[in-house]
């Protein structure tokens, strides 16, 4: 059997088999990527942050493409409403866990991967020790606390973070944490205000965009592997995707001297609590706090007084899109109208307030006594969720 | 004057700052960052920078979903 050595580099020890040759041979025969490229991606070692919408496009590409080492962190399980993005699972797979069916099709893909699988959380505590086995992260997490302890552990590890994050019709691309670029924080020093911006759970994504902003990242990851830290990766510019416009636009970034963590006098020089730096407890605090003075009221004993037909007012706080997929029959007023619109509503009225989970009704509730509403308000506990859990299966879940 | 606003050029009152213009557009400052003239503007800057005909202005919002 013949097999082809690499001339030079950190691959050289990395052959490939005739089989392997074949696989590849698209890429052999491109002078940017040729046998060294193609050993270079076979020694190369990625973890993605997530199996999920990002991650599956990413991690598909990647393993097709020849990196020999893949990590991938998750420790969810596949659920229904996942499979509008994540191509990686099928609809076989929910309830599995997402590692066990990404493992599933990427090995089918290509039996050649080396694929290592992290059933956990990334935190604080685990990030470093992760990171050290590869030579790039990738992060395609859906909150922000995760988002900046994958930005610090990077800039602490010395490893590229190629990024992405999506919502609704928009992403965003960049790779950070190089040598000489800009890392997360040089762009954003701080946080947004906790729960202010929504995530996809919350606000809801174009099944397809993670898929483009994935690919964007796994070029990028590629490229990195193939060429190092030169002026045509994505280092110090943020790529801006409007999907619905079919437009790019990008943003210079520059390092900024004064960054915490990646500055010339960083005060951030080991990994912190990145829930706290996020506000995370902050915003629970005031939330339970709200929802331990307000009446609620089980999805059980809602239907018990429906069915009684006593006198008790309905008053859903969700967004229009959200009534048309299920509805318990209730006014709606979404709750960025609820000031405005208070006049529809009887102030000394019995009312139950609901929302899909709780957090938006409680919030109705304080604005609605702050205008001086009297009677009883309560908060339908696990919102019209709960409902479909508990009272009517038939309903939709969304 | 005109400056150029994310591409596309925009009317405005000669002595906007930074900040004046993000409350204008109706957007929270906590929430986004602004690149002008190819350079990031640190937030601090925001309410001491005023704006001069012919400025270029990115202006990026956070963007927060992605895997799960």
């Amino acid at each position: 059997m013949t097999t082809a050595t690499s001339a030079s580099g950190s691959a050289a020890t990395a052959t490939l088999n005739n089989e392997e040759v074949l696989r590849y041979s698209r890429h052999l025969i491109m002078p940017e990527v040729g046998m060294e490229g193609q050993l270079k991606l076979k020694a190369a070692k990625v973890l993605c942050i997530g199996a999920g919408g990002l991650g599956s496009p990413l991690a598909l590409y990647l393993a097709a493409a020849g990196v020999g080492t893949l990590g991938m962190v998750d420790f969810d399980v596949v659920d229904y409403s996942n499979l509008q993005r994540q191509i990686l699972h099928h609809t076989p797979d929910v309830g599995r866990k997402k590692l066990d069916s990404a493992g599933d099709k990427l090995l089918a893909m290509n039996p050649f991967l080396h694929l290592k699988k992290y059933d956990t959380m990334l935190t604080s505590a685990n990030a470093l020790d992760l990171f050290k086995e590869y030579d790039i992260v990738a992060d395609g997490t859906d909150n922000f606390a995760t988002r900046y302890l994958v930005n610090d552990a990077c800039v602490l590890s010395g490893k590229p973070n190629v990024y992405a994050s999506i919502f609704r019709f928009e992403g965003q691309a960049s790779v950070f944490g190089t040598k000489d670029g800009p890392c997360y924080r040089c762009l954003y020093p701080e946080p947004p205000p906790p729960g202010l911006v929504p995530s996809c759970a919350e606000g809801g994504v174009l099944g397809i965009l993670p898929g483009l902003l994935g690919v964007i990242q796994a070029t990028e990851v590629i490229k990195l592997i193939l060429n190092g830290e030169t002026k045509d990766s994505l280092i110090g510019r943020l790529l801006l995707v409007d999907a619905f416009a079919m437009k790019f636009r990008e943003l210079k970034l520059r390092k900024n001297s004064e960054c915490p963590v990646c500055g010339t006098h960083p005060t951030v020089t080991g990994l912190i609590d990145y829930n706290e730096f996020c506000g995370i407890r902050g915003e629970e605090k005031p939330m339970s706090a709200l929802v331990g003075g307000m009446p609620e009221m089980e999805v059980t004993e809602l239907k018990r007084r429906v069915d009684a037909k006593e006198d008790l007012f309905v008053l859903d706080v969700r967004e229009p899109h959200e009534y048309q997929i299920c509805n318990l029959h209730g006014h709606l007023i979404p709750l960025g109208e609820i000031e405005k619109r208070a006049g529809e509503l009887d102030p000394a009225r019995e009312m139950v307030v609901h929302c899909k989970a709780g957090v938006r009704s409680a919030k109705a509730i304080a604005a609605l006594q702050q205008l001086g509403f009297t009677g009883k308000l309560h908060n339908l506990k696990g919102g019209i969720m709960a409902w479909a859990d508990q009272v009517d299966p038939t309903m939709p879940k969304y | 004057m005109t400056i150029t606003l994310n591409g596309e050029s925009r009317e405005i009152p000669q002595t906007l700052t930074l900040a004046n213009l993000v409350d204008s557009l109706g957007m929270k400052p906590d929430r986004v960052a602004i690149e002008r003239n190819r350079k990031l503007a640190p937030r601090t800057t925001w309410a001491e920078v005023t704006l001069q005909p012919g400025d270029q202005l990115e202006l990026v919002h956070f963007v927060g979903g992605g895997s799960q």
